[in-house]
């Protein structure tokens, strides 16, 4: 399978999407050029459900047993420091009426700077590092803001199809207060040639809604002799109960 | 409104991040919800992520934190204390498509069940149905075929079953909340 076999695909699939007029937020489920998806996609509808007193409205609550300081800078987690450009990211996670979700679990996974993951699976051959296993964990503050250091992550081969690479990213895992808000994602950085390559990265059908994964540099996040800053806020979706509720 | 952030798959990786010792062990003493997830073909999905959340045994929707207590000198993840319920549950499928839970009988008749996989772009809502309510709003909804999708079977006494079909023939059915 080629890349250009993969990239016309995309291609088909963007303006089919155009074609329909259907705003859609997410990545879409059934997308042939992220080949695993095939099998692992319903053929049926999803069933609504309307019914105020759901389990799902309400969600797990996490606190500071969950943490521990050490959790949110992936830099200092080992004797030495990870090689790397050392950045900070942050930003605030926020619910579809842009209030901000508190107290609440953020979790990121990543590649070290060589673009491998610290994971028996992972076969790509680039060194691991032995001063960076590239877990994080934070609560969001009062402002709903959370905030890690670490290292940018490589680019990183995968087997989709022939040459894929994927752009360098963090993966992101966020609560709300209701389980039905929970998300799953990926943070890209600005400017990565890898984007229109990647059927992950396109797998989120709506142009405006890919930009709202790549965070921005903001040159007033980066310390003086240390670190770049990254901005990047999130926002969950979620039921119309829980934002229309005031 | 603003519009929200995208959902990406949670990818093959997350192995090391996500799930936690303990993940699957709510409380002691109560039941087993216990199955495999599949996928398309048939075929086990040996990296699938499901979470759980449910109501206490008195119907409560509360929750509490400590999921994923520390030990505060190593930092390693101890587990819960077991004196507070957290309704929270995270466990990976293991090689075979396997994965269990063990837990209290929810007030309310059913676990809620989001299962996240390599492949899968947008995590999926499912319920585990652990009796059969009637009035249950969501049962009432779907036709038999459909329904028994959601009924987890007990094999034995308070030992569950409840296998998770992606796609497919008895495909399970997934839910939306809006
Ligand atoms: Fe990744």
């Amino acid at each position: 399978m080629t890349q250009e076999r993969i990239s016309a695909e995309i291609a088909d699939l963007h303006e089919a999407y155009l074609k329909e007029g259907v705003e859609r937020h997410h990545a879409a489920r059934d997308f042939a050029p992220y080949r695993s998806s095939a099998l692992r996609h319903p053929h049926q509808p999803l069933v609504v459900v309307d019914d105020p007193e759901a389990a799902e409205l309400t969600g797990p609550v996490f606190g500071v047993t969950d943490v521990t300081a050490l959790d949110a800078d992936l830099t200092r987690q080992h004797q030495g420091q990870p090689l790397g450009e050392r950045i900070t990211v942050t930003g605030r996670v926020l619910d579809r009426a842009g209030r901000p979700v508190r107290g609440q679990l953020v979790e990121v996974w990543q590649a070290n700077a060589s673009g491998r993951y610290l994971h028996q699976r992972d076969d790509h051959p680039a060194p691991l590092d032995p001063n960076f296993t590239g877990v994080g964990r934070c609560l969001t503050d009062d402002e709903g803001r959370y905030a890690f250091t670490t290292v940018r992550p490589g680019a990183y081969p995968w087997r989709n199809h022939r040459n894929a690479w994927r752009p360098a990213h963090i993966h992101f895992s966020l609560f709300g207060t209701a389980f039905a808000q929970r998300l799953i994602t990926q943070m890209y950085f600005p400017g990565d040639p890898l984007f229109p390559y990647d059927p992950i990265f396109n797998s989120v059908l709506d142009e405006r809604a890919r930009q709202r994964m790549i965070a921005a540099y903001d040159h007033d996040l980066s310390v003086p002799e240390w670190s770049l800053g990254y901005r990047w806020d999130i926002v969950l979706d979620g039921p119309s109960a829980t934002w229309m509720e005031s | 409104m603003i519009k929200p952030t995208p959902s990406q798959t949670v990818g093959p990786f997350y192995g090391y991040a996500l799930p936690f010792a303990g993940g699957g062990d709510l409380a002691h003493g109560g039941i087993v919800l216990h199955g495999r997830v599949y996928d398309g073909a048939g075929e086990p999905v040996p990296d699938a992520l499901l979470e759980f959340w449910q109501s206490d045994p008195d119907g409560g929707l509360r929750g509490a934190p400590g999921s994923l207590r520390r030990d505060p000198v190593t930092g390693a993840i101890i587990g819960r204390h077991g004196l507070d319920f957290t309704g929270f549950g995270r466990v990976a499928t293991d090689a075979d498509g396997r994965w269990m839970l063990r837990t209290l009988m929810p007030g309310l008749p059913y676990i809620s069940v989001c299962v996240f996989a390599r492949g899968l772009g947008h995590h999926l809502y499912t319920r585990a149905y652990l009796r059969d309510e009637p009035g249950d709003r969501l049962l009432a909804a779907l036709e038999p075929g459909r329904r028994a999708t959601l009924m987890a079977a007990e094999e034995r006494e308070g030992v569950y079953v409840f296998d998770v079909r992606l796609q497919g023939e008895q495909e399970t059915v997934f839910l939306d909340f809006g």
